[in-house]
C-alpha cells in the first residue's frame, strides 16, 4: 500500500490543534460511528495511559491519551457520530476539530458488519481532506455472514489506506498505527473522491471560488457544507460574499433535484453503493439469522421485553445500592458492601491520625481541621465503590448493545416529557444517589436531553434524605401517616421531575427537538478490558474532579459552624449560625424563618443526612444514639415541635429534596457538564424549583393540615 | 404510502423523503435515501418505535418519524 493518494504535500502552516506538542510528534484523531468499536481501539492503542475531559462548553466527552508503542503519537478520540451535519453537539465537536485544528491524519474505524452506513461518514471526512486512514472492524463478522470485502480494492477506490482490524483482540493494530503514523507525518491527502454528478460538482466549486480558492481543502469543505443549507457555515460567510454565496448555492440545489441538503446525502450514499456493489461480495444469504438476532427476538419480545428489562434494571439498582441484596435480609449488595468497607477502613485510618496528632499535643482547633479534612476527603472515598460498580455494570450494558433497547423500549413513555428513554437509568439510579445518578446521564444520545436529565436527577428522593423525612414522620406525624407523609414526598418529586422536564423543553431548551431516529447496535460481548478501563476512569474522573469540590466545601462548612471572629466555639454561637440569623427572613415564606432551620439547610449539602445530626445539636444537644434512632425512624425529636408545625416540616422536607444537592453531587454536576456556567445554571433551577413547589406546599398544607 | 404503514415483516422502497431540516437530514444520514430498501422488522413492547432493517443494519425510528418516508410496498419475493 505504499501508492501516493493525492498530490499535495501539507503545509508547514496550519499545525492548530498540534501546538504545544514537540517537533515530531503527531496528533492522529480517531473517527467512526458509535457502537463501531471505537473506545475498545482507544484502549487498545493507549492502554491505560488516558486523559478524560469535556470539550468545551458541551456535555461531551474529550478523551486523549498517547499511542502505548511511541510516544510522540498523541491519540486523540472523536466523539462517535455516523455524520458531520451541524445538528449535533458531538458532530459539532468532530468537524470542528478536524477542519479547524487539524490533526495530522485521522483513523477512520468502519464497522465493516454495517458498512453502507459507516462508509457515510467516511467519504465525509474525505471531503475535508484531511490525511485518513480507513480501519475495517468486525470482519470477523463479515466473514461469518459469508460475505467478503476487497480491502485492497476498496483501498484504491477511496485513494485512502484501507487496512482490517480485530480491535477487541488488538489483531492488525500495529500495521494500523504504522500507516497511520506514515500517512500522519506525510501530510498525504487522500484525492476527493468524485461522489457529486458534473453540474453539483461545479456549482460546488463556483461556491468554493466565491468563498476563496476551489484548489483549497477548507473552501471546498466549506462550499460542500453551503451546498447543504449548514447553518453553522453560512453564518461565517462575511456579510459582502452572502448574496453572491446565496445565488451560487441556489445553482447547487437546482443541480441536486431542488434540495441540495438532500441531493448531497443521496450522492454519498450512490457512491457509496456503487463501492458496495464492485468491492462486497455477498454470499446472496441476505437473510441468514445471526445470533444477535435470536436473542433480540427475546429481549425486546412484546411480552418478555418489560419483564426482562425489569428484572435488569432492578439488578443495576440492587447490585449498587441495595442492603437487603436479592430480597435477602441484611445482605449487602457489592456496591453497598465496598462502600461500608471503604468507609471503615478510612473511619480507622482517620481515627489513628486524629490520635496521633493529639499525642503531638496539637490545640483543638488544629485537631478539629485535621478531623475535618480526612472527614472531606472520607466523603469522596465513600462514593467511589458506587461510582465503580454502577459503571461497571453500565459499560457492560452499553458495549452489549442493550442500552440502545432501553431507549427502543421506553421511549413510548419518556418521549411525553421530552426525554429520551434512556433518561430511565440516571432517575432510577437517582433513589439511591444522585452521584452516580448524575454521572449515568453520560449515557444518553443528545446535549439537551443531558443538560434536563441532570438538573432533575437529584429530584429523585436518595437514600440520604429518608432520615430526614423519618424525622419529621416520627415527631409530627406520629399518628399512622408515616408511610403515606414519606411516600408522598417520593411522588413529589417525581412529579416535579416530570413538570421541570416539560417546561425546560417547552421554554429553555425550545429549537432543540430530540428525535428517534438511532440504530439499534449488534449484540455484542463487552471485552473484560473496556469494561473495566470505563468503570476505572469514572472513578478517576469524579475522585480528581468532583473531590476538590467535595473537599473544599467540606472542609468550609467545619470552619464556618465551628468558628466565629473570637476562635472556635458552639455552632449556636458560629459564623454559619449568624449566617443562619441573616437569612432567615428568606425561608419565612416558606413556614420555617428559623436559623437553625437555615443552618440545616446549608449543613444538609456536605450530605443531606446530616441535618438530623445538626438538628439534635441545635435543638437541645441530644446524644449521638439519640440521632441514629431518629434517622431511623425509631425516635422523635420533640424539640423541633418550637420551630416546625405539620404544614412547614412538610415544607422543610420538599425544599430540601429539590433545592441543591450535595455537595458531592454538585462535583458530579460540574464534571459532567464540564463548565461552571451550566452547573450554576442547574442548581439556580433547582433553588428556584425548591423554593417555588415549598411555597406552594406550605401555603396550601396550612389550609388542609 | 409511507413506512409508518408497513407491518412488521413487510417490504419497501423509499422513493422520498418528505421531512424538514434537521429531521430530513437525520433521516438521511441513517441511509433512507430515495431508491433503498427497507423493512419493518418489529415494533417496540408498547407499540412504538419501529424497527427498519435498512443498508444492512437496524434502525430505529418513532412512526411520526417513519410518516415522513414515502414508501411503494413491495411484494414478498423469496430469494434463492
Amino acid at each position: 500500500m505504499s501508492r501516493t493518494y493525492g498530490e499535495k504535500k501539507a503545509s508547514p502552516e496550519g499545525q492548530g490543534g498540534r501546538e504545544g506538542k514537540p517537533e515530531g510528534d503527531v496528533v492522529i484523531a480517531l473517527a467512526g460511528n458509535p457502537n463501531c468499536g471505537k473506545t475498545t481501539l482507544f484502549n487498545e492503542i493507549t492502554g491505560s495511559k488516558q486523559h478524560v475531559g469535556n470539550w468545551p462548553g458541551v456535555t461531551v466527552e474529550k478523551k486523549e491519551g498517547i499511542y502505548r508503542k511511541d510516544k510522540r503519537v498523541h491519540i486523540l478520540d472523536l466523539p462517535g457520530t455516523y455524520s458531520l451535519s451541524p445538528y449535533s453537539a458531538e458532530e459539532v465537536v468532530a468537524r470542528d476539530y478536524i477542519v479547524r485544528e487539524k490533526p495530522n491524519a485521522v483513523i477512520n474505524l468502519v464497522d465493516a458488519a454495517s458498512m453502507e452506513r459507516n462508509l457515510y461518514l467516511t467519504v465525509q471526512l474525505l471531503e475535508t481532506g484531511i490525511p485518513m486512514v480507513v480501519a475495517m472492524n468486525m470482519m470477523d463478522e463479515v466473514e461469518l455472514r459469508g460475505d467478503k470485502i476487497d480491502c485492497a480494492g476498496l483501498s484504491g477506490a477511496l485513494g485512502v489506506p484501507v487496512i482490517p482490524v480485530e480491535a477487541r483482540t488488538g489483531k492488525g493494530l500495529d500495521g494500523l498505527m504504522e500507516a497511520a503514523v506514515r500517512v500522519a507525518r506525510e501530510g498525504r491527502k487522500p484525492a476527493r473522491p468524485d461522489i457529486f454528478n458534473k453540474e453539483l460538482a461545479d456549482a460546488i466549486r463556483a461556491v468554493a471560488d466565491e468563498l476563496g480558492d476551489r484548489s483549497s481543502d477548507e473552501d471546498i469543505w466549506r462550499a460542500i457544507k453551503l451546498a447543504e443549507h449548514d447553518e453553522i457555515i453560512a453564518g461565517e460567510v462575511p456579510a459582502y460574499k452572502k448574496e453572491a454565496v446565496e445565488t451560487l448555492v441556489k445553482a447547487a440545489d437546482q443541480a441536486s433535484g431542488g434540495d441540495g441538503e438532500a441531493g448531497i446525502a443521496d450522492s454519498r450514499y450512490r457512491y457509496i453503493g456503487k463501492l458496495v456493489r464492485q468491492w462486497v461480495t455477498k454470499s446472496g444469504e441476505e437473510h441468514k439469522e445471526t445470533r444477535s438476532h435470536k436473542l433480540d427476538k427475546i429481549l425486546t419480545n412484546r411480552i418478555l421485553a418489560l419483564p426482562i428489562f425489569a428484572g435488569i434494571m432492578y439488578l443495576l439498582f440492587a447490585c449498587t445500592f441495595s442492603e437487603n441484596f436479592l430480597l435477602i435480609p441484611d445482605l449487602p449488595s457489592p456496591g453497598v458492601y465496598l462502600a461500608g468497607s471503604v468507609e471503615e477502613a478510612w473511619g480507622l485510618a482517620a481515627e489513628a491520625v486524629v490520635a496521633a496528632v493529639e499525642g503531638l499535643g496539637a490545640s483543638p482547633w488544629a485537631v478539629g481541621l485535621v478531623t475535618s479534612c480526612l472527614d472531606g476527603i472520607g466523603a469522596v472515598f465513600g462514593f467511589l465503590p458506587l461510582v465503580l460498580v454502577l459503571f461497571l455494570l453500565l459499560s457492560f450494558l452499553e458495549d452489549s448493545g442493550y442500552m440502545a433497547r432501553v431507549a427502543f423500549v421506553m421511549d413510548r413513555i419518556f418521549r411525553h416529557f421530552g426525554l429520551s428513554g434512556r433518561s430511565f437509568i440516571p432517575m432510577l439510579m437517582g433513589f439511591g444517589c444522585s452521584v452516580p445518578a448524575l454521572m449515568a446521564s453520560r449515557t444518553l444520545e443528545s446535549e439537551k436531553d443531558r443538560k434536563i436529565t441532570m438538573m432533575i436527577t437529584p429530584f429523585m428522593s436518595c437514600g440520604a434524605k429518608l432520615p430526614i423525612y423519618a424525622m419529621f414522620a416520627a415527631t409530627l406525624f406520629g399518628d399512622g401517616n408515616q408511610t403515606v407523609i414519606v411516600f408522598s414526598v417520593y411522588m413529589l418529586g417525581i412529579a416535579v421531575a416530570i413538570v421541570s422536564a416539560l417546561l425546560l423543553n417547552r421554554f429553555v431548551f425550545r429549537s432543540e427537538a430530540s428525535g428517534f431516529i438511532m440504530e439499534l447496535p449488534q449484540y455484542r460481548i463487552p471485552t473484560a478490558k473496556s469494561v473495566a478501563i470505563h468503570g476505572w476512569e469514572k472513578v478517576k474522573g469524579f475522585a480528581v474532579k468532583a473531590g476538590t469540590v467535595i473537599f473544599g466545601s467540606t472542609v468550609l462548612i467545619w470552619f464556618l459552624s465551628g468558628f466565629n471572629f473570637g476562635g472556635m466555639c458552639q455552632m449556636e454561637e458560629s459564623l454559619l449560625a449568624s449566617i443562619g440569623n441573616g437569612i432567615k427572613w428568606i425561608f419565612a415564606p416558606l413556614g420555617f424563618g428559623d436559623w437553625r432551620a437555615s443552618v440545616g439547610v446549608v449543613t444538609g449539602w456536605i450530605a443531606k443526612e446530616n441535618i438530623v445530626a445538626t438538628f439534635g445539636q441545635v435543638f437541645g444537644n441530644v446524644s449521638e444514639e439519640t440521632v441514629e434512632a431518629v434517622m431511623a425512624g425509631k425516635a422523635a425529636l420533640p424539640a423541633i415541635g418550637q420551630v416546625f408545625t405539620r404544614a412547614s416540616a412538610y415544607s422543610y422536607m420538599v425544599f430540601n429534596l429539590l433545592c441543591m444537592p450535595c455537595f458531592a453531587a454538585v462535583g458530579a454536576m460540574r464534571r459532567e457538564y464540564g463548565s461552571w456556567k451550566w452547573t450554576l445554571r442547574a442548581i439556580g433551577f433547582q433553588m428556584a424549583t425548591a423554593y417555588v413547589v415549598a411555597l406552594v406546599v406550605y401555603v396550601g398544607g396550612s389550609m388542609v393540615l | 404510502m409511507t413506512l409508518r404503514d408497513l407491518r412488521p415483516g413487510q417490504k419497501g422502497t423509499v422513493t422520498a423523503v418528505s421531512a424538514e431540516g434537521a429531521m430530513k437530514r437525520r433521516i438521511m444520514d441513517m441511509g433512507v435515501t430515495p431508491g433503498v430498501e427497507v423493512k419493518v422488522v418489529k415494533t417496540a413492547p408498547l407499540g412504538d418505535p419501529v424497527e427498519v432493517r435498512v443498508r444492512g443494519y437496524e434502525l430505529s425510528l418513532r412512526k411520526d418519524e417513519a410518516a415522513w418516508v414515502q414508501v411503494e410496498m413491495r411484494a414478498e419475493v423469496s430469494r434463492n
